[in-house]
């Protein structure tokens, strides 16, 4: 009786099937209704850079071109300018600084070699991550995108507390 | 006052019938097509089409204005005569059943007899005839043709594949579905469906035929399926083999056609499953408040189109050997021994 127990077999089959998608039904769902809810993002995510300062306000790149050495799709651009004048009212913390810092978001592969390469930690990944624009030219974001002080962060991110804070996580799977 | 044997006004009721019944099951199946995204995406863990209105309510309604302003392209080789008529004939052929399914039990007019002089008092069907069944296998049969004509016409190796793979398909699943409904006929020994569905009001509007005809039911639901083209026999338009099947080359409203005529044809199947074998409108208390029939009729589609989109959130697509191979060797030879079994019984036991 082979075709009966096929039979038996596979109705079996299809019934524990259809259970397991209906009982799928009740259950919290995966999705984040992204502009209202924060997309939750880990504490080393890497989204667009911030180029740092000091608690002084002066910005901590020296213009060392150490990142722009680094980075394997040569996006980041820098123009070096001495600052003689006395250490408070520079504007890095070194006589050297960077008064052209650009970085080409439309050739950026946020890979973070420039983060490793920095000696000064002037610059890091933030967790802006709407990067989006109407234009190519829109994609070349410079000092003034990226200084900490002058880039806006989007309220569209929530930075997980631990590894395990995920969007999924208090989601029953 | 009025003559109700005036042919004009039976005309106008008539008309008045077609009309409702089209744009409810047009409208219901506008919906179906949303319902069929939240609940497929429900059971996959996501939440679907929610942005467009409450809840994503007008999706369907941005999805028709999206397929009209779309541009309608035609392939250069097509033939353009019979490209254009297929989504025809596969939405008329999916519209034209609609008329002969009862919705309802035998129902007086309220205030009729003040109106008219005396009760007025109609079976709630458009079109009451007596080979209701036989029209609605052939109507649906022309489907067919839709299909493969479309699959031919487009002129592409997708759609021919599509089309070949559906013509196939249908003839061999619409044996079947023939052959499991001869039991529901035997017994009721009509084909008008308003008198199959008036016969199972016994045992408190529960004496359906299923009861009687498990194996019929079952072998007449995997074959609708079948002929309906859904998952898990969606072969013609399998989109990770095929791209989309006998479709591939139709865009805008044309192809908007065909995804009307697929889930009317689903609408039509289901109503057809409830009338032969769930008891249609037959239910507790249609025989005291015969109002009540509609929504029992209504309940028992929206179970069977709820099953529908159940499956298809379940069950893998079949081979197509293993599809032609259950057909042939399994379902057909079910539906005979189904005959055979109603018979015997029919000669011996049963007498009306």
């Amino acid at each position: 009786m082979s075709l009966f127990n096929d039979i038996v077999n596979s109705t079996k089959a299809i019934i524990k099937g259809m259970s397991v998608t209906f009982s799928q039904i009740p259950k919290q769902k995966w999705t984040v209704q992204y502009p209202e809810e924060p997309v939750t993002v880990q504490p080393r995510y890497r989204g667009q850079h911030l180029l740092h300062v000091d608690e002084l306000g002066r910005e901590k790149c020296v213009a060392c071109f150490l990142c722009a050495a680094a980075c394997p799709s040569d996006c980041i651009y820098i123009v070096a300018t001495d600052d003689p004048r006395p250490a408070e009212e520079r504007i890095g913390v070194d006589e050297r600084y960077a008064s052209v810092y650009n970085i080409d978001y439309g050739r950026c592969i946020f890979c973070g070699y420039c983060v490793e390469a920095c000696p000064k930690d002037a610059i890091t990944h933030g967790y802006n991550f709407e990067l989006s624009v109407y234009s190519r030219a829109d994609l070349l974001k410079t000092k003034d995108d990226l200084l900490i002080t002058k880039q806006k962060q989007s309220p569209n991110y929530r930075v997980a507390f631990s590894d395990e804070d995920v969007d999924s996580e208090y989601k029953v799977v | 006052m009025f003559d109700t044997n005036n042919p004009l006004l039976i005309a106008g009721a008539q008309f008045l019938g077609i009309f409702l019944a089209f744009n409810a099951v047009l409208v219901l199946t506008a919906y179906l097509s949303l319902v069929e995204r939240r609940v497929l995406a429900v059971m996959q863990g996501r939440l679907g089409p929610n942005r467009v209105g409450w809840f994503g309510l007008l999706q369907p309604l941005a999805d028709g204005i999206k397929f009209i302003f779309k541009e309608d392209i035609a392939p250069d080789k097509a033939t353009k005569f019979i490209y254009i008529l297929a989504p025809f004939i596969a939405i008329i052929s999916a519209l034209m059943t609609l008329i002969v399914y009862p919705f309802g039990p035998v129902v007086t007019l309220p205030f009729s007899e003040t109106f008219f002089g005396a009760p007025v008092t109609f079976p709630m069907t458009v079109a009451r005839m007596d080979v209701a069944l036989l029209y609605v296998l052939a109507v649906t049969s022309v489907g067919v043709y839709a299909i493969a004509l479309a699959g031919w016409s487009s002129n592409s190796k997708y759609s021919l594949m599509g089309g070949l793979r559906s013509a196939a398909q249908m003839i061999s699943y619409e044996l079947s579905l023939g052959l499991s409904l001869i039991g529901v006929i035997l017994m009721s020994g009509t084909l008008d469906l308003f008198s199959i569905a008036e016969q199972q009001g016994g045992w408190f509007g529960m004496k359906w035929n299923i009861f009687f005809q498990p194996l019929g039911f079952f072998v007449y639901l995997i074959s609708a399926i079948a002929e309906t083209n859904r998952v898990p026999f969606d072969l013609p338009e399998a989109e990770t083999e095929l791209v989309a099947g006998f479709h591939t080359e139709y865009s805008a409203m044309k192809f908007a056609l065909f995804f009307i005529a697929e889930y009317v044809n689903m609408t039509t199947v289901s109503m057809l499953a409830a009338t032969l074998f769930l008891g249609g409108f037959q239910g507790p208390f249609v025989a005291e408040f015969p109002i009540l029939g509609p929504f029992y009729f209504v309940a028992k589609v929206f179970f069977f189109l709820f099953l529908y989109i159940w499956l298809r959130g379940t069950l893998p697509r079949f081979r197509f050997d293993q599809l032609m191979n259950f057909g042939w060797k399994f379902l057909l030879p079910v539906a005979l021994l189904n005959i055979i079994l109603t018979a015997t019984i029919a000669v011996f036991f049963y007498s009306r």
